[in-house]
């Protein structure tokens, strides 16, 4: 199937094409394969995504370049070949020409090959793993989001610009929870005084609290996401920590989809983040009131990403005329694409991975005292990750 | 480790372990007198501390919380009781898990309909919120404390009623022979439900106090029933006071585990504490069925 | 006990089996008319998932103990063909003490070494495991699949909790068997040979004990027969399947992962078996096939589908005590079934 099929997919793609007249086609619809997890404990994630993703869509009016979308959703349960299952689906029987949605690095691994070779672009909103931007980087694979460890440099590169001598970090026993606090050492030039890895979906995190008080550090970066993040964050305040050892974080650990359950347990705490909620540029603030005039709630970050890509596939689309058929226009025109960014400046790297600003936030209550991610100063401007330079891109 | 940080581990483990007692001893009341595996024991835990957060963030006030969560999931465990599951008293094991499997999915499903899928949030009151200094260098966040009181007066509580009650000689006689129980002429529908409500309280007093230490969120009863199940297994299924010696144990061990193991055998240390423990005592250390 | 036995296969239970090979196999030319391959996709997930639960049932339904390990042993199926693979694909030996192995994506290799292995973890596990019983037995089996989740998390080098790709070509005896239509059948024969061999177990004296056992154990133990020797055979039998079912799964998607070994994946098997019916050696067949199909389509109707899934569970519990084959056989017996 790897070898043949997608040529005579692509043979009959094109013959149909011929026969039908490129007007009849301009009035297909685009089609996009929307797979995330809907379910289950993770079930909140691909809602963030999805909601940020369909206000993009209600923006341009439902459309792409001109062309009307359908949107095709599929929910992986977290589970790698239940995503590899639906996205079988949405390539072979929906055709669809974009996937995207997926949040988790292990189900992204296991689908966007098969994806790839099938034919179809690859737009991830969420999971950046470090195998497409380097090695693995592919013509037709983009990370609208950000790629993993990108947010723990930038936070390395401000806790070593604030003297922070002695830090201590935490994550989960998992590749991302690795490559986060790497990320964080690549950059930070004071002593690590403790490196814990414990294991993912941990609740309790008091005894490692205890040691941590015992190492006395200066400060603590973690990288806890979703409930491990809300567990140790209360936890770590109601041991009284939080006025002595400012914690630090990337803004996964301190987002809308923790901030309201965390609540003043997270406020002073800082993250290191591409956008914030009270971002002051006009697409910002038109995305938020939209977001939660809609939704009721404040948007994320990664809310933010997902609207933002829509926002890249209709420029690029805009410049080629809807033409998504082209693959080689399409690929160059994303490369190349310029559009009103929430996240200001923002491009694709060679690798496809994006180019962009990092922000400092502290947690501070908004005017309604709801927690957010409060904007500071800019830590690092057109920051791109450190696998590029792996990628032997075409 | 100094002295004041092991005592600060040692007040963590019998923590955590009093938390596993309030899941495990309704487990084990419901395992061991009805035969009956409940896995929505969770999805109860979970109901607990949900309930208790609307309700305080509708009211403002976290005692109200406390007060209508503890009694309002006893009547979810009743209802839940009455309307599925004493069809399947007298089933295998097998039709147990897989109802209450089902009943799981539902659950969480139901819930993520219910209250949306962001966690919620359920702060403590000002005088529960900070830490007490117990002996100088030993200081110990208060609600912890409170948790760990609470627990180890329940635990006292199921001792007295159990060993010096009617109703405990009963449950006693219930847990080890079926048959006698039954002959003893009680009205065993009755109490049955009764009993179930009983656990099914006690599960949503250890979710509501689980509220403001952990995420409130659709999932959380899955976790903490396994490890719930692990101590209703090693302690001997039915067996209240084997119950609390394995939840002691197991808190002990995962939080000492954690600190002093590397992770990957860290994370698995109770699992590995289960298997060696049934491997020489087949069931559990307190076995109450011959 | 020789003289009756209420298991006697009737005539649908002989005629199941080969019907449902028999539609299995007719997917492909159908998918082919339809212009629709991703029913092959389907077909090969659902022929999978049936050859771990036909594994599954031989201890759960033959011997009645709920086994809450087979994710595991599936996993470690689906790691053999992944590591082999992968050695391969990046030329890097493996060092199994003095030897070392280039690897291969060879199935004709793996597979035999996954259901070796697979077999071997079950023995162990067993021999521990089956001195237990009933909710015990269930819990401890948990805990070893708890272990062999988390070992494979810390194979930081065939990538964690990420999982791992399998990027070579997968082979049968040096064919090409990475397209959709040779690989479906190579894992329907695998069915089919599964189907065959395990019909012959069950259907032996080993097969009665076994389900003797299971019914009333101090009987079978006064007639001189020591049901643990039966038992941990079965336990291994069922390991070596699901290993090599584990192992079909991982070449097919060219992925595997810890979540392949997780408890709820066990979960899921056991599901599987009990909703087509444990009685039956060919339940479990419809069982996979109802799974795999309800998760696809009710998924595709809402994002709360497991609210409709979860009652599905419940109300198949409840009314059909021999699962989804007892509808099977009041559809074909018709009037005669009562």
């Amino acid at each position: 199937m790897r070898n043949r099929r997608p040529i005579v997919f692509a043979a009959a793609l094109t013959a149909g094409a011929l026969l039908a007249g490129s007007a009849a086609l301009a009035a297909d619809p685009i089609r996009i394969g929307f797979l995330s997890t809907f379910s289950g404990p993770g079930g909140q994630l691909g809602q963030e995504l999805l909601d940020g993703f369909e206000l993009g869509l209600a923006a341009t009016g439902g459309t792409l370049g001109g062309r009307a979308v359908e949107v095709i959703k599929g929910d992986d349960q977290a589970k790698p070949d239940v995503g590899r299952q639906v996205a079988d689906k949405m390539v072979e029987r929906d055709k669809v020409q974009i996937l995207t949605g997926v949040n988790f690095s292990n189900v992204l691994l296991a689908v966007a090959k098969p994806a790839l070779d099938a034919g179809a672009f690859v737009v991830s909103v969420n999971a950046g793993p470090s195998q497409y931007a380097g090695a693995q980087c592919n013509p037709h694979f983009f990370a609208a989001s950000f790629q993993n460890d990108t947010s723990s440099e930038a936070m390395g590169l401000e806790a070593t610009k604030r003297g922070i001598k002695k830090m201590y970090l935490m994550a989960p026993n998992y590749p991302a929870g690795k490559d986060f606090l790497a990320g964080f050492k690549r950059t930070y030039k004071g002593a690590v005084v403790g490196e814990v890895y414990t294991a993912f979906g941990q609740l309790d995190y008091a005894a490692e609290i205890a040691q941590l008080r015992a190492t006395a550090p200066d400060g603590v970066f973690f990288f806890y996401p979703g409930g491990m993040g809300i567990n140790f964050v209360k936890q770590y305040d109601q041991a009284g920590l939080k006025k002595t050892i400012p914690l630090f974080g990337p803004s996964f650990s301190l987002d809308q989809t923790v901030l309201p359950a965390m609540g003043e347990a997270a406020v002073g705490a800082f993250a290191a983040t591409h956008w914030a909620e009270d971002a002051d540029d006009a697409p910002s603030k038109k995305f938020r009131a939209d977001f939660e005039a809609k939704y009721g709630r404040l948007p994320s970050p990664n809310a933010a990403q997902a609207y933002d890509t829509v926002m890249a596939l209709d420029a690029a689309l805009k410049s080629i005329g809807g033409k998504i058929e082209d693959a080689a226009a399409f690929q160059k025109a994303l490369e190349t694409v310029k559009f009103d960014s929430l996240r200001g400046h923002f491009r694709f790297n060679r690798n496809h991975y994006p180019i962009q600003d990092f922000w400092l936030a502290e947690i501070a209550a908004d005017a309604k005292g709801r927690p957010i991610l409060s904007k500071r100063s800019l830590i690092a401007a057109d920051h791109a990750d450190a696998y590029v330079d792996k990628c032997a891109m075409k | 480790m100094t002295f004041a940080l092991f005592a600060e581990q040692l007040l963590n483990g019998i923590q955590f372990g009093v938390t596993l007692f309030l899941m495990a001893s309704g487990l084990t009341l419901v395992f061991g007198i009805m035969n009956f595996i409940n896995l929505a024991h969770g999805s109860l835990y979970m109901a607990g501390a949900f309930l208790a957060a609307a309700v305080q963030a509708a009211t403002g006030s976290f005692l109200l919380g406390v007060l209508v969560a503890i009694p309002a999931t006893a009547a979810l465990g009743a209802a839940l009781e009455f309307g599925l599951f004493r069809r399947f008293y007298a089933r295998n094991h097998l039709d147990q898990v897989l109802v209450t499997f089902g009943v799981v999915l539902m659950a969480n499903e139901a819930t993520r309909l219910i209250f949306g899928p962001v966690p919620l949030r359920m702060p403590l009151p000002e005088a529960l919120a900070g830490s007490i200094e117990i002996v100088p260098g030993l200081v110990y966040p208060t609600f912890r404390l409170v948790v760990l009181a609470v627990g180890l007066a329940v635990a006292g509580l199921l001792w007295l009623v159990v060993m010096k009650t009617r109703l405990g000689m009963w449950v006693r006689a219930g847990s080890s022979n079926r048959a006698i129980a039954s002959a003893m002429g009680v009205d065993v529908g009755l109490v049955f439900a009764g009993l179930f409500a009983f656990g099914a309280g006690l599960a949503g007093l250890a979710g509501l106090m689980a509220g403001p230490i952990l995420a409130v969120q659709v999932g959380m009863g899955e976790p903490i029933l396994i490890l719930a199940l692990v101590v209703t297994v090693i302690g001997g299924i039915g067996s209240i006071r084997g119950a609390f010696a394995a939840a002691l144990l197991v808190g002990l061990v995962d939080t000492f585990g954690r600190v002093m193991l590397p992770p990957a055998l860290g994370s698995m240390a109770i699992f590995l504490l289960m298997a060696l423990i049934l491997a020489f005592k087949p069931k559990g250390l307190f076995p109450v069925h011959g | 006990m020789a003289e009756f036995d209420p298991h006697r296969p009737s005539t649908i239970d002989r005629v199941a089996p080969i019907a449902a090979i028999a539609i299995l196999a007719a997917v492909p030319p159908v998918a082919g008319l339809l212009g629709d391959p991703f029913l092959i996709k389907v077909a090969t997930r659902v022929v999978v998932f049936a050859i771990a639960a036909i594994g599954l049932n031989l201890v759960v339904g033959y011997a009645g103990l709920v086994s809450l390990l087979h994710a595991g042993l599936f996993g470690v199926g689906g790691y053999v063909v992944g590591v082999a693979a992968w050695h391969e694909f990046n030329g890097e030996a493996l060092g199994l003490g003095p030897v070392a192995w280039a690897g291969t994506a060879d199935l004709a290799i793996t597979l035999p070494l996954a259901g070796l292995l697979a077999g071997i973890v079950a023995l162990v596990t067993g021999v521990v495991s089956l001195r237990t019983s009933g909710p015990y037995f269930l819990m401890i089996t948990l805990a070893f699949d708890q272990m062999l989740y988390y070992g494979a998390v810390a194979l930081q080098k065939y990538g964690g909790e990420d999982g791992l790709q399998i990027l070579s070509t997968i082979t049968f005896a040096g064919r090409d068997v990475s397209a959709r239509t040779p690989f479906f059948y190579l894992a329907l024969t695998i069915l089919a040979a599964t189907v065959f061999l395990l019909g012959r177990v069950v259907g032996s004296r080993f097969g009665v004990v076994l389900r003797a056992a299971a019914e009333n154990e101090r009987r079978v133990t006064v007639t001189g027969i020591p049901p643990y020797a039966y038992r941990l055979t079965a336990f291994v039998v069922s390991g070596v399947v699901c290993g090599l079912a584990g192992a079909l799964l991982a070449s097919g998607q060219q992925f595997v992962s810890p979540a392949d070994m997780s408890w709820v994946r066990s979960g899921d098997l056991v599901v599987m078996a009990v909703l087509g019916g444990l009685s039956t050696l060919w339940g479990p067949i419809v069982g996979a096939a109802a799974f795999v199909v309800l998760e696809l389509v009710l998924s595709s109707w809402t994002q709360y589908w497991q609210l409709a899934f979860g009652a599905i569970i419940v109300v198949v519990v409840l009314t059909l005590r021999g699962g989804l084959a007892d509808l099977v056989k009041l559809a074909t017996q018709g009037r005669d079934a009562r």
